[in-house]
């Protein structure tokens, strides 16, 4: 079974002579339960591919089938459905600041409205338990180091148990000790919970937590640099 | 060829396949609880924009209460009179536009009336303004005299007894209005002592008691004498010429045909009405022909645009300043919907949390004007909810402004 599967990925933006093409014909095949990180220099088409597999742009041409469900073609709502079934991380934690850390990991829940609060909350707990903030739950995100935040925000993605974790540049805003810590972290919770996971990084740093490197150029994918 | 060949190596327990089969489908309404604790999180994590928020409903609704107030005031007490005469039909000048500035007919009229046999029998009213001399310190001060028959019992006012109606058969007699503004003098304790002697239009009359009626916002104070006194304190005023004639019917007669009859009957200088009628149109005057009630109901919509502009203010940069979350909680799969649904919960929010300190300000308010300027304001349920139905569908109208400032929250703009 592959998460996700991708046949002749094409994306340009802008239309006429000015058109920017920036993926030409991607071929891309992540089986699930792997890690992949994907590399390359910036402009080089990665995090129109990450948005486009994340179901937050229409696809123009060519396949990308995530999670069983085809894209090409897809409208707003079927989406917007995809998206529940995806945990992002992004490159700022992104977290609520209104909300405390144990709520942030529960908007993940929200939802799934059928699903009792008592219930939601336990499971946000567990999974900040997980990632080694039980003692935090309570605290808003202000209060928190930049590595905590990251790691409420991988409690976010990894709580509703998606099919799909998609992190864009998640060690950006960390040291690279911090950051390094945080990625172990993610790779320990996906193993444990068999979860598929796509990384957009050129943090070098962070290589040793993949199953598998891919490596974009100018909108094509490319044998990765040996380290 | 692009493709890179997946790796051997497979680690898919049984949650991540279980996930990946099912797909899930898009559940229907979220409901309104879970948008509504957000919104209200959202709002109680910042309580000084919060504060400033509801300070700007609560003004609002504070400015309509009192313009509403003040308006109905002015209807009520503009009809006060009307309301309290004693007779069914009405007679007025087809040009007299309210009753404090009349124009008289002649009094051969209510004499036609009486040719109805329907009608039991007619009272003419005389009404003037005319100075009194406040006793205390001489200050001349402008009230409305009313000159009527004290055998006709015409007036319902408050206090008008069998013995203060006597008392005004005496020449020169008058009574006073007890709840008139303060500045016409100590009435009611300089008539401690009796009756006493003042100055009404540079005459002497002499003040035999009181009645009640209250300022109104054509008269700030109010007298009576018999007809025979108002033609001598009030020159150029002859009995032949009415200002209201009032006409009461025999027990049983039915008003609406008495009407048509005395219509087709009278000539057309005179216009014939029942006693809504003659409330109604003093009402429609200080409503429509005096810019009164458009003025006041331009204080309403002022009131209610600058609610709006502030709520819209602060639910649109909320928005703006959250643009990064709500793009965030889009990309987790949050519809706009959803996201609606929370700012109209913020609205909903500040509309009840404005109004009800709103409501308790402006009956503090409504009881100092109606001590200090004397004229009642009443708070009552269905103007409470009338002005809450205002301010709900101002927040109601400022949120679904602000809500096309969450079309900017791009899920795809979080990855850059």
């Amino acid at each position: 079974m592959n998460a996700v599967e991708i046949r002749g990925l094409s994306h340009r933006y802008g239309s006429g002579p000015t058109a920017l093409t920036v993926l030409h014909g991607l071929d891309l095949v992540i089986p699930a339960g792997e890690i992949v990180l994907l590399t390359g220099p910036s402009g080089s088409g990665k995090t129109t591919l990450l948005t486009l597999i994340g179901a937050l742009r229409a696809v123009q041409a060519g396949s990308c089938r995530v999670l069983q469900q085809e894209l090409a073609q897809a409208d707003e709502r079927t989406r917007v459905a995809l998206r529940r079934r995806i945990g992002f991380i992004f490159q700022h934690h992104n977290l609520l600041g209104f909300l405390t850390a144990r709520d942030n990991v529960a908007m993940a829940l929200e939802l799934a409205p059928d699903l009792e609060e008592a219930e939601r909350l336990a499971r946000a707990e567990a999974m900040l338990a997980a990632v080694g903030l039980a003692d935090k739950a309570h605290a808003y995100p202000a209060v928190l180091s930049g590595g905590q935040r990251q790691r409420v925000a991988i409690a976010r993605a990894l709580v509703h148990e998606p099919g799909l974790i998609l992190a864009d540049e998640p060690t950006a805003a960390l040291d690279s000790k911090t950051g390094h810590e945080t990625m172990v972290l993610l790779q320990r919770l996906a193993k444990e919970f068999g979860r598929t996971v796509f990384i957009v990084t050129h943090d070098p740093r962070i290589r040793d937590i993949a199953d598998r490197i891919v490596a974009m150029e100018d909108g094509r994918l490319v044998e990765p640099a040996a380290t | 060829m692009n493709e890179l060949a997946p790796p051997g190596r497979r680690t898919a327990p049984a949650p991540a396949v279980a996930s990946l089969a099912a797909p899930a489908p898009l559940p229907g309404g979220p409901g309104l609880r879970l948008p509504f604790r957000l919104a209200w999180r959202q709002l109680r994590h910042e309580p000084a924009r919060l504060a400033a928020a509801l300070s700007g409903v609560v003004f609002a609704t504070l400015l309509i209460f009192m313009q509403i107030g003040f308006m109905n005031a002015l209807f009520d007490s503009a009809v006060l009179v009307h309301n309290s005469l004693r007779a069914e039909l009405f007679l007025m000048h087809r040009t007299t536009e309210a009753l404090w500035r009349s124009a008289s007919f002649p009094r051969a009229r209510l004499a036609q009336a009486l040719a109805v046999p329907e009608v039991e029998r007619v009272v003419p009213l005389y009404v003037a303004n005319v100075p009194w001399k406040n006793p205390e310190n001489g200050l001349n001060r402008t009230l409305l005299l009313f000159g009527v028959d004290p055998n006709a019992r015409l007036l319902g006012f408050d206090g008008l007894d069998d013995a203060a109606w006597a008392a005004i058969t005496r020449p020169d007699a008058i009574l006073f209005d007890a709840r008139g503004k303060p500045e016409f003098g100590p009435i009611q304790h300089l008539l401690a002592d009796g009756p006493f002697f003042g100055e009404l239009n540079r005459k002497r009359v002499e003040v035999a008691g009181t009645f009640g009626l209250g300022a109104t916002f054509s008269s700030e104070s109010n007298a009576i004498a018999s007809e025979a006194t108002f033609w001598r304190l009030v020159p150029g005023r002859t009995p032949g010429q009415v200002d209201l004639g009032a006409i009461v019917l025999k027990p049983g007669a039915d008003v609406a045909s008495v009407k048509r009859s005395l219509a087709a009957l009278l000539p057309d200088d005179v216009v014939v009405f029942t006693r809504a009628e003659l409330a109604r149109f003093e009402r429609d005057y200080w409503a429509n022909v005096a810019p009164i009630g458009f003025i006041f109901g331009l204080g309403v919509a002022i009131g209610l645009v600058v609610g709006c502009v502030i709520v819209y203010q602060i639910l649109f940069s909320d928005i703006s300043r959250h643009i990064g979350e709500y793009a965030t909680l889009k990309a987790m799969g949050f519809t706009n919907g959803y996201l609606a649904r929370v700012v109209m919960s913020a609205a909903l929010i500040l509309a009840v949390l404005g109004f009800i300190p709103g409501l308790l300000l402006s009956l503090g308010l409504y009881e100092i004007a109606s001590a200090r300027i004397f004229i009642p304001l009443h708070m009552t349920i269905s103007r409470a909810s009338f002005v809450f139905a205002l301010i709900f569908v101002m927040c109601v109208v400022s949120g679904l402004i602000a809500i096309r400032k969450l079309r900017d929250a791009d899920p795809a703009d979080m990855f850059r």
